[in-house]
């Protein structure tokens, strides 16, 4: 499997570029803070860049897919949601979609039985397992605001101490880091196990899931192995919070790597699939209202098109026309 | 059924039973989707469109050719034109672009398309039919990819990929049953209009769908019909209708001052069993005494210009709103047609409007306002005929289809391009007594296409067709099998024409019927005579002719 193991090794290579770093060349300054400078700046450049991209290519017409019925007569019951009559709720239906997956939640699985007969079953588990991975990066990317900031919100506190009502370790275990763990691995395994999956996907589905797994993986072990003394790094942080340029003082080599696949994360996403974080919410079919009869939609470049007039057609059709007893215009 | 464009039922049926319960068919351990070959063979490829067809539309690159040829003849330079093709389309619509970058591949879509369910080709899955295009996007048109080709799936552009297209973007009806599932709202329907768009410009193409083109442009309708035949044969209706009921109805054509322009898609005058939906429209609208017309000129409701380009598409509406201002008519009402009404709900006005002439649509005989249509000015009959039977202005006798034990079939583009789902049922269960629905994973939203829509409807087709069509046959087999179903009904002119030949490969026993052919059947007309047979002059159940106590 070339397609699989191609990125597995692009992780381990990446892992291993600040590791040699670090090591041998006390690179540490270029690691902690030149890198992180340049892969944020390349993340909101580029994807400042994709949505403006985006955004300036015109929508010629109104196509939202409609999944339910639309506004029409008053005493038919309309599903406001799936077939958005107005743009408020064109916009709660891209938020369904982006907060709770909602197209995937409908997800179904065929099966081919004798007969030969087709029958669908409920296929949850990829809305499972994509939500549980979506939310619980979610709340672990807010979670790390306790290094960038010197006091921390109220809300990330209770999120913190929610994620870890399950006080079993030493320091509190985080359930997301399991759940996190435990999607990636559903995610790499559904890729792998399904032969129409294993045909559809592509190096660059694996990588960033690889790439997902190293950093977790190195997150947790960082703390709940390894212990990092955590000092320095908050130090780190807080001076990357300020846009500060102090050498930092020194802390593990994990932490490094760390770091650094976060960086190539961050780089990354404007320029892979992952973009389709912006692309979600420009999706034509999703974030517009099913109101094109009652209010006319406009195309910006609107070609002008020579169509055959009435008049063309009756000078082709006149005598049998008016054979026919059909009404003209000209005798 | 068997023709030499098609397996046997018997055939495809044991396929299927060989490969159970997988869905794909073959073996692609450790194989790219890129290099499996493309094989067209009979049954599996459209006639391309014939050389004076072109010529008349100005279209390129006349010549004979077929799709089983070595060298298709494209034309010099024909690279430059697809990049630039796809160049200035990734740049006027945001779709084709946002969909191009946006895939996860997350794999929901896979096992939705019919055309994958029916052939288990893996490029038939909607993510690989968009990998397609999206894997020489990647390669001319983003950076990165273009260095690490293989790691990023891209590849160039060369004639091959030419054959896939032509293949794979006309194994797929526009049905848009894959964006439904799609977590990013990506529409594969798009995506095939933007590639077939981009087809058309080095002259590959489909007969079935550019004669029609043809044909519209210059009689008006599909099939060509000129003015004459199109009036003498909705008259030979009239008569039939006038034997059937003991009722002349009386339509007009091209009559200025009308209220409203009634269009509905060719097949529905010229087709069989569309023919028996428009009797049922004549007797609706006499019932009522509606002041209508019917235009020769704008004689066309589908508009095979949608799976050809958007500017066909628009040269070909634009015949509607012409015509309407015209006649002076205040507004439009529309016959039953699947992606008819996805063009007129979703691109007319946009394309053709504003209609300012026209009127904000009220119905005459209810005076109910369909503020839903106040912009486009025009009504689906479904809606129309639902508000008169919610008002009580029909006299209805529904026992007169208990010869059908029915089921209701959505088309797509009504379904997924304009959410239309309570109507017809409303309609349907006024009129007929037996009514049953299929699965719930097989209607409304998640309805499953005939198989044949945007234009792939030749009997040259045949084998992916039935294929395609498989898994509508297959929900159909289950109300029938449970409930004894005998009667496929829709509101689709495509679904009239194709479903008939679905149903006698996989279900025999099984008829199409259009709604408005059993609010004909139903309809109690003033002044009619006894009524012993359907449209169709089959006898009704229970109004035999020596039958005294109905």
């Amino acid at each position: 499997m070339k397609k699989v193991l191609k990125p597995l090794i692009a992780v381990i290579v990446l892992a291993l570029i600040p590791w040699v770093g670090i090591t041998y060349g006390k690179l540490d300054y270029l690691f902690a803070i030149v890198i992180p400078y340049a892969a944020a700046a390349i993340l909101v450049l580029g994807m400042l860049f994709r949505l403006v991209d985006w955004i300036r290519r015109p929508v010629p017409f109104n196509i939202p897919t409609t999944c339910g019925q639309e506004q029409s007569l008053d005493w038919i019951k309309t599903n406001p949601l799936e077939c958005p009559s107005n743009p408020f709720m064109a916009a709660m239906r891209v938020l369904s979609e982006v907060f709770l997956f909602r197209s995937l939640f409908r997800n179904t699985r065929a099966e081919l039985y004798g007969g030969p007969k087709l029958v669908y079953g409920s296929y949850k588990w990829l809305w499972l397992g994509g939500l549980a991975f979506h939310w619980s990066m979610l709340i672990i990317v807010i979670r790390h605001a306790r290094f960038f900031l010197d006091t921390l919100p109220l809300p990330i506190e209770l999120l913190e101490t929610a994620d870890r009502f399950l006080d079993v370790t030493v320091p509190a275990f985080y359930i997301t880091d399991a759940i996190a763990l435990a999607a990636i691995t559903f995610l790499v395994l559904r890729r792998l196990s399904d032969e129409k999956m294993r045909i559809l996907s592509l190096s660059t589905d694996y990588f960033p899931l690889f790439l997902f797994g190293a950093i977790a993986v190195i997150g947790i072990s960082m703390r709940y192995v390894t212990k990092v003394n955590v000092m320095p790094v908050k130090a780190l942080a807080i001076t990357l919070a300020h846009f500060g340029f102090d050498a930092p003082e020194p802390i593990g080599v994990l932490f490094y790597i760390h770091l650094f696949l976060v960086c190539v994360l961050l780089a990354y996403i404007p320029f892979s699939k992952l973009v389709h974080m912006g692309g979600i919410f420009l999706s034509p079919t999703r974030n517009l209202p099913n109101n094109s009869r009652a209010k006319r939609h406009k195309n910006p470049w609107n070609p002008d098109i020579k169509f055959r007039t009435y008049a063309e057609y009756e000078d082709e059709f006149r005598e049998k026309m008016k054979k026919a007893g059909l009404p003209v215009e000209k005798q | 059924m068997s023709n030499k464009y098609a397996l046997k039922p018997d055939e495809l049926k044991k396929e299927f039973e060989q490969k159970k319960p997988r869905l794909l068919k073959g073996e692609f351990a450790g194989k790219d989707w890129w290099d499996l070959p493309v094989e067209f063979r009979d049954g599996n490829w459209c006639f391309p469109a014939k050389p004076e067809v072109l010529d008349e539309l100005h279209f390129a690159n006349p010549r004979k050719w077929a799709a089983t040829d070595k060298d298709w003849q494209l034309p010099a330079g024909w690279e430059k034109t697809i990049r630039d093709g796809m160049k200035d389309r990734l740049k006027r619509f945001r779709s084709f672009k946002v969909f191009m970058d946006s895939c996860v591949r997350c794999g929901a879509c896979a096992d939705k398309c019919h055309f994958f369910l029916g052939t288990g080709d893996p490029k038939n899955m909607p993510v690989l039919r968009a990998e397609l295009v999206r894997s020489v996007y990647r390669n001319d048109f983003t950076g990165l990819a273009k260095i690490l080709k293989d790691f990023s799936g891209s590849r160039t552009l060369t004639q091959d990929v030419i054959k896939e297209w032509h293949m794979y973007f006309h194994q797929c009806t526009e049905c848009r049953r894959c964006s439904v599932f799609c977590p990013m709202g990506i529409d594969t329907a798009e995506i095939t209009m933007m590639v077939r768009e981009l087809l058309n410009l080095i002259g590959v193409n489909n007969n079935w769908i550019l004669a029609p083109v043809a044909n519209c442009n210059r009689t008006g309708n599909h099939l060509g019909i000129e003015p004459h035949t199109f009036e003498q044969n909705i008259m030979s209706m009239v008569d039939d209708i006038e034997d059937l009921t003991g009722v002349r109805v009386n339509p007009t054509f091209n009559r200025k001052g009308a209220e409203i322009l009634f269009i509905t898609p060719s097949g529905d005058v010229f087709g069989d069993p569309g023919v028996y939906t428009m009797m049922g429209y004549l007797l609706l609208f006499h019932h009522i005494g509606l002041d209508y017309t019917i235009s020769t000129y704008a004689s066309e409701g589908g508009n095979f210009g949608m799976f050809t380009s958007n500017e066909m598409m628009k040269k070909i509406n634009a015949k509607m709103y012409h015509e309407a201002k015209r006649l002076g008519v205040k507004w439009i009402l529309g016959g039953e047609c699947g992606h008819m009404w996805r063009v007129v709900h979703q691109y007319m006005n946009t394309m053709n409007g504003p209609a300012d002439f026209l009127k904000e649509p009220v119905s005459p005989i209810t005076g109910t306002k369909f503020t839903n249509a106040k912009a486009t000015k025009m009504v689906h009959i479904a809606e129309f005929t639902a508000d008169l039977i919610k008002h009580g202005k029909l006299k209805l006798d529904p026992k007169r289809n208990d010869h059908l034990r029915t089921t209701f079939h959505d088309s797509c583009n009504v379904a997924r391009g304009m959410g239309m789902f309570e109507e017809p049922r409303y309609v349907l269960n006024k009129v007929c007594n037996v009514f049953h629905e299929m699965p719930e994973n097989t209607i409304r939203e998640q309805t499953f296409c005939c198989g044949s829509g945007s234009g792939l409807n030749a009997e040259e087709f045949m084998d992916t067709r039935m294929r395609g069509g498989f898994p509508r046959a297959s929900a159909v087999a289950h109300v029938r099998e449970k409930h004894k179903v005998d009667s496929l009904v829709t509101i689709c002119a495509i679904d009239r024409a194709s479903l008939p030949a679905l149903m006698r490969y996989w279900n025999p026993g099984v008829t199409v019927y259009g709604l408005h052919e059993l609010v004909g059947n139903a309809l109690i007309m003033d002044g009619e005579k006894k009524r012993t047979e359907d449209l169709r002059e089959n006898p009704m159940a229970g109004f035999e002719e020596d039958d005294d106590d109905e």
